[in-house]
């Protein structure tokens, strides 16, 4: 173990790091980071030298039961990290949606116009939604299935917590303006430095734990996180390849030019959503659901198969993002054909996941977790299919640069990740603050109805808008002019922008429902009183046997 | 440039057209062999196992 002395020395130094590099900063907004690293510095600090059991409190505040078998506090961080983002990010989403409708919500206010606010809603469900979920449920499964405990506690503690800092950094800079103008990789570089070592540091942690397992097979889940976190690693660290321009600016310039940077970044932008949105996702997927329904995965050789199939394609379909731009034809033709091959590994693995129930489908009416997971995978078909089609060159024609885009990404995030990690969560809380079962089985339901309802507003709408805008935007006259103005496109899609605005807002109600839900679990609270989901009833004139003749 | 004898033109040149040939069947090959390798002579209960192994400690490590 590291001394005390040694570690608060550790601590004091970045504290004094921190402060020297606001006093020296070239920018307002990287004075404030600094300033955020020394807080976080100082709290690291005082809790070492008061030498508090950081586990123990928080385990007598958040109600957590004693460890048991597994390591399991930093999962239970996770699970009330991940709700909590989650609202935040759910919440700035249908802000935005209403700042597009209703522009005057920008109320001059540079830090909240929808360019700042777009990619701290992103973000924020993708990353701090998504992440959290990711980094918590894969401790949970690689704990069981590897029948180990987390190796290296310490570390694994310390990622969850470095990668609040992460979350906190990136959300705060986009509302300060400090971005390098690359989707979903817009913290600057020393953001990006920070998450290389809470990421390797994740690495470590989860290949530990494999290393030390006691069961010889490692089950297909491992495989996906696996992946899912090696594969985030190198499109991180090659994206945001960068030179800043002075060490105390938030300033860097691309080490990628013109049509090489844009290759890089769409084949990291896909990517990402491939190995953080789908593959982490899937792990879910392949340990929750058979839990869940309480019988193994349809095929663990389809599994397979899905595993391989989608690491062999999935890395060349980024090109797709670059359709009829400067990127060589060749390149264009190369991601739209993977794009396409994609589709049936995708589909091999919803249907492994539905064919789970084979034999118990009553599941889905009597048991509203499942009702999640299987209108989940159900989105996870769907999206998996339109992504393809819209990656064909013709159909991304129409569709490229308009709203259909918006609303093929929501079916996917808000159907195939959020239902995902909902029933996640709701499988996970009761388990690991040891309750009976969750507080409510029927909030469960209401949420499933609000948000699948939701996700209909949202992708009908959108799909209306994003094919109108696109067959608006190449109408001609018969001189040979366009038709509509960019603005008169705007104006047309006004309803459905509205439309969308209540799509969100019903999901953000399906999602306070399950926050509600879930705290009262964690508190202990008596379960609700209520009608459960299923009857057995009784009827006496039918409950004889089949006597026709016999037995005289 | 004498490992590679596909081209002597350029850097790009001698990649583009390993990835359309050798590149291209090597991986093919892989990727076929990983996906076929469960479906070995033999392997149908070690998958059986594999897929049943979640359900071995019903009690989650919880008391």
């Amino acid at each position: 173990m590291v001394s005390l002395v040694t570690r608060s020395a550790v601590w004091l130094a970045v504290l004094f790091f921190a402060i020297i590099a606001m006093a020296l900063a070239k920018d307002t907004p990287f004075a404030i980071h600094m300033g955020i690293c020394g807080a976080a510095a100082l709290i690291g600090l005082v809790v070492s030298l008061r030498q508090a059991d950081v586990d123990a409190i928080v385990r007598g505040v958040l109600k957590m039961p004693d460890q048991g078998r597994y390591d399991d506090d930093p999962i239970r961080w996770g699970v009330i990290a991940t709700v909590f983002w989650g609202m935040a990010g759910f919440l700035a989403g249908l802000y935005i949606a209403l700042e597009l409708t209703w522009p005057q919500l920008n109320f001059g206010l540079e830090w909240i116009n929808f360019g700042r606010l777009r990619p701290l809603h992103t973000s924020a469900v993708i990353f701090a939604f998504g992440g959290n979920a990711l980094i918590a449920t894969s401790y949970y499964v690689v704990q069981r299935t590897c029948r180990a405990r987390l190796a290296f506690p310490g570390l694994a503690r310390f990622v969850f917590w470095g990668y609040q800092l992460f979350i906190v950094l990136a959300a705060t800079g986009y509302l300060l303006g400090v971005t390098q103008g690359k989707e979903y990789a817009e913290p600057e570089w020393y953001v990006d430095l920070w998450l290389t070592i809470v990421w390797v540091s994740y690495l470590a942690v989860f290949v530990g734990t494999i290393l030390k397992r006691t069961e010889p097979h490692i089950y297909v889940a491992n495989w996906f996180y696996l992946s899912f976190i090696i594969t985030v690693a190198m499109l991180h660290l090659v994206n945001n390849a960068a030179i800043p321009v002075s060490f105390f600016g938030s300033h860097s310039v691309s080490v990628f030019g013109g049509v090489q940077g844009a290759l890089v970044q769409w084949w990291y932008g896909h990517n990402a959503v491939g190995f953080f949105l789908t593959a982490g996702f899937l792990a879910m997927m392949y340990y929750f659901v058979p839990k869940q329904a309480e019988r193994p995965i349809y095929s663990y050789r389809l599994s397979i198969i899905h595993f391989w199939a989608l690491i062999f394609l999935y890395i060349w379909a980024g090109p797709h993002h670059l359709h009829y731009t400067a990127l060589p034809d060749w390149a264009q033709t190369l991601g739209m054909v993977f794009s396409v091959m994609l589709w049936m590994p995708s589909w091999g693995g919803m249907i492994n996941g539905l064919m789970t129930l084979n034999g118990a489908w009553d599941k889905i009416r009597t048991d509203p977790i499942i009702r999640m997971f299987v209108m989940s995978l159900a989105f996870y078909g769907m999206s998996t299919f339109e992504g393809p089609m819209m990656s064909i060159k013709s159909v991304n024609s129409l569709s490229h640069y308009t709203d259909w885009t918006i609303g093929h990404v929501h079916s996917g995030a808000l159907g195939w990740n959020g239902m995902v990690t909902f029933g996640c969560l709701y499988y996970l809380a009761p388990r690991l603050w040891n309750r009976e079962r969750l507080y409510s089985l029927r909030l469960v339901n209401w949420h499933f109805w609000l948000a699948t309802l939701g996700i209909v507003f949202y992708a009908a709408s959108m799909w209306v808008a994003g094919i109108m805008q696109g067959l608006m935007w190449r109408e001609y006259g018969p001189d040979g002019y366009l038709v509509n103005s960019f603005a008169e496109t705007v104006a047309a899609m006004h309803p459905m922008f509205i439309m969308r605005a209540f799509g969100g807002l019903l999901y953000l109600s399906g999602a306070s429902i399950m926050a509600y839900n879930i705290a009262r679990t964690i508190m202990g609270s008596p379960l609700r009183q209520e009608a459960p989901m299923t009857e057995t009833p009784y009827d006496a004139s039918r409950d004889v046997p089949v006597t026709t003749a016999a037995h005289a | 440039m004498s490992a590679f004898t596909l081209s002597t033109h350029s850097t790009y040149d001698m990649l583009r057209h390993l990835a359309d040939s050798w590149g291209l069947l090597a991986m093919a090959v892989v990727f076929l062999v990983l996906c076929l390798w469960p479906f070995r002579p033999g392997a149908r209960d070690q998958n059986t196992q594999a897929a049943t192994s979640i359900f071995k400690d019903e009690n989650d490590g919880e008391r």
